[in-house]
């Protein structure tokens, strides 16, 4: 009998920890089958945030290093400056990578670091109980804007991965949604794009995924999904914001 | 082997790639900008890494990237560069990461200036961030003590798998001395270390963390760093004991100040008063055995820092009741002369009537300003 479907080799047997209807879950999936399609699990190094995907070294099967809240992107570079020939990754939410560690983001994408960032954006700071986080969208409720987030009060929603465009070592940003079928398969393609850039050495490549955080939304699950074509994809658009890799290039001449 | 002529920064950076230091991270800030400057070209001759990061933050995160990809490692900065560094530090600390740290002190708090001070005696040998941890503390007190110390700071990090800060300040940093050099270490050579994150290739994979969520696992990972220390302590007390034999007062102090006591020593003794030096080289471990022991005979002592008081209390943990302590400081960046201290030598010999006979020829008017 062919076996169609089966548990990616760079996942652990664990069971998430991740509430019902997060979006974790899934993107742990994709990166993991993505590693084991590039046949590189032997090779890659992680590194995870501090958020609610802090336990992510529990479901990867590659090595793990923790960072400090906003520092990963500074500890992936450590780690692929002494070992340039391993594909390095981080796995940030929006509050880790677009608030405490936005410096570290913009430089190491204007060094042209030759690693791959996973920015997890689900619009709220999950782990700490749902306050507001950089993406926020305008009228979105946390615990920490009363009434929903007011610009004029609280600021507007920062487009990180827009900021990181007009990075000089940038080669490949994308934004995704984690909330349909046909999105997944999107998301997929992306991070494999990402993860690509990286092993052929281009320069600093990132994939923005919107997901979603239904307990901290205060939403079932199925509306969650439905807040990002709502509400978040208006702010956030989907789709590629930069591309100097020229795989598209390529593929056009072949075909 | 030669000697060559080298400031203390020069020395520092030479002494790391000789050791077999192949990746620096770091930020400018004075005064220790040479040490970035000279690693920058030194390391791209051997081969190495050389990052100037956007931050003190990121610099100490990327040292602890490279640290767990295996490579040796090192930063340095001054005081206000080494707080914002402490959080990593504390991670390096906890993830149990070798690492070496330079912090070329100046007069704080704040911003304050850019003269050298003691004043972070404190934040380095007391772990200097969050949580329960320490850093081996070494404070050099010549150029070729520097070289040497640097040299064993990252064997010493890899062997205890902790962060080594050296301890200097500007006067070290720009002084030129003589430096014989040790022959340079092959990084290839050094022994493979078998926690490093390169990949699971033929192995299982591997987590480096200090995040330990069960009260009980972290109390354990606690206990097993309080052994470490305590292995520390057992292992590499360093000190110098200068002209002591003799001596009725001892001065205790380290790197900069202690080069001053010297001078100062020099000039009572030519006086007949029999003072000597204690000078501690490790920090942490504050060398407290030795001292215990000195002080059952010498039962005057006067600590001496360029601060306004820090090492000062390890003396007294160390001396106990078994002798007098009296503090001498000067805090915010001045550096006293030797006759400055020699005057104060003299105030608290004389006030302890350890010159018998010597009072009535009027030696003993030098009282402390």
């Amino acid at each position: 009998m062919k076996q169609v479907f089966h548990k990616p080799k760079s996942l652990k047997p664990a069971i998430y920890h991740y509430c019902p209807g997060c979006g974790h879950s899934i993107i742990h999936r994709l990166v993991a089958e993505v590693i084991d399609e590039l046949g590189i699990q032997e090779k890659t190094v992680g590194v995870p945030p501090a958020g609610c995907a802090v336990l992510a070294y529990n479901y990867f099967d590659v090595d793990m290093g923790e960072a400090p809240h906003g520092r990963a992107v500074a500890v992936a570079t450590g780690i692929k400056r002494v070992l340039p020939d391993r594909v390095v990754f981080t796995y940030q939410g929006d509050g880790d990578i677009a608030a405490i560690g936005t410096g570290g983001a913009v430089h190491a994408a204007n060094r042209g670091e030759k690693i791959t960032v996973l920015f997890i954006n689900n619009g709220v700071y999950g782990m700490t109980g749902g306050q507001m986080a950089p993406t926020t969208v305008a009228g979105m409720n946390s615990t920490t804007t009363p009434g929903g987030r007011d610009v004029a009060r609280d600021g507007y929603p920062l487009d990180l991965t827009q900021m990181l465009a007009v990075a000089g070592g940038s080669v490949y940003l994308e934004r995704v949604a984690v909330n349909s079928p046909k999105n997944i398969k999107k998301a997929k393609k992306a991070i494999k794009k990402a993860f690509q850039a990286q092993l052929d050495g281009l320069g600093f490549s990132l994939v923005e995924i919107l997901s979603t955080c239904p307990t901290n939304w205060k939403m079932s699950p199925i509306k969650a999904m439905e807040y990002i074509d709502q509400s978040m994809s208006k702010v956030f658009p989907l789709g590629v914001i930069k591309d100097k890799t020229g795989y598209d290039e390529k593929q056009g001449e072949e075909s | 082997m030669t000697k060559q002529l080298m400031r203390g920064s020069h020395v520092l950076g030479e002494a790391a790639v000789r050791a077999g230091c192949r990746y620096y991270f770091g930020y400018p800030i004075t005064p220790q900008n040479e040490v970035p400057e000279y690693l920058s070209g030194r390391l791209l001759e051997v081969g190495g890494t050389f990052v100037q990061a956007e931050s003190e933050l990121s610099s100490i995160n990327m040292v602890i990237g490279a640290a767990m990809a295996g490579g040796r490692v090192m930063t340095s900065s001054s005081s206000p560069g080494i707080s914002l560094k402490q959080e990593g530090i504390s991670y390096l600390a906890g993830q149990e990461m070798p690492a070496v740290i330079a912090n070329m002190i100046r007069g704080g708090p704040g911003l304050g200036n850019i003269a050298p001070a003691q004043s972070d005696y404190f934040q380095a040998t007391r772990g200097g961030g969050h949580g329960d941890y320490r850093c081996l503390v070494l404070a050099p007190a010549s150029c070729q003590e520097l070289c040497d110390l640097t040299f064993s700071a990252f064997d010493l990090a890899d062997k205890y798998r902790n962060p080594v800060m050296i301890l200097g300040d500007g006067l070290m940093g720009q002084m030129m001395e003589p430096v014989e050099f040790p022959e340079p270490v092959d990084p290839a050579a050094l022994p493979k270390k078998d926690w490093i994150l390169d990949g699971a290739k033929g192995r299982p994979s591997r987590i480096i963390l200090s995040m330990l969520l069960d009260p009980k696992r972290l109390e354990a990972h606690n206990y097993k760093l309080t052994r470490k220390y305590d292995a520390m302590t057992a292992a590499e007390q360093r000190w110098e004991e200068y002209q002591c034999d003799d001596a009725l007062l001892v001065v205790v102090a380290y790197g900069t100040a202690a080069r001053i006591v010297k001078g100062a020593i020099k000039r009572v003794r030519e006086m007949g008063l029999k003072v000597g030096l204690f000078r501690p080289i490790s920090l942490y471990p504050f060398p407290k055995e030795p001292l215990s022991r000195l002080t059952q005979r010498v039962r005057q002592v006067l600590v001496f820092e360029m601060s306004s008081g820090q090492m000062v209390e390890d003396v007294q943990i160390a001396v106990k009741s078994q002798a007098e302590v009296h503090f001498y400081g000067r805090p915010g960046g001045v550096i006293p002369t030797p006759e400055e201290v020699a005057h104060q030598i003299s105030h608290y010999y004389h006030n302890a009537h350890l010159a018998q006979g010597e009072a009535a020829d009027g030696r003993r008017a030098g009282g402390a300003a």
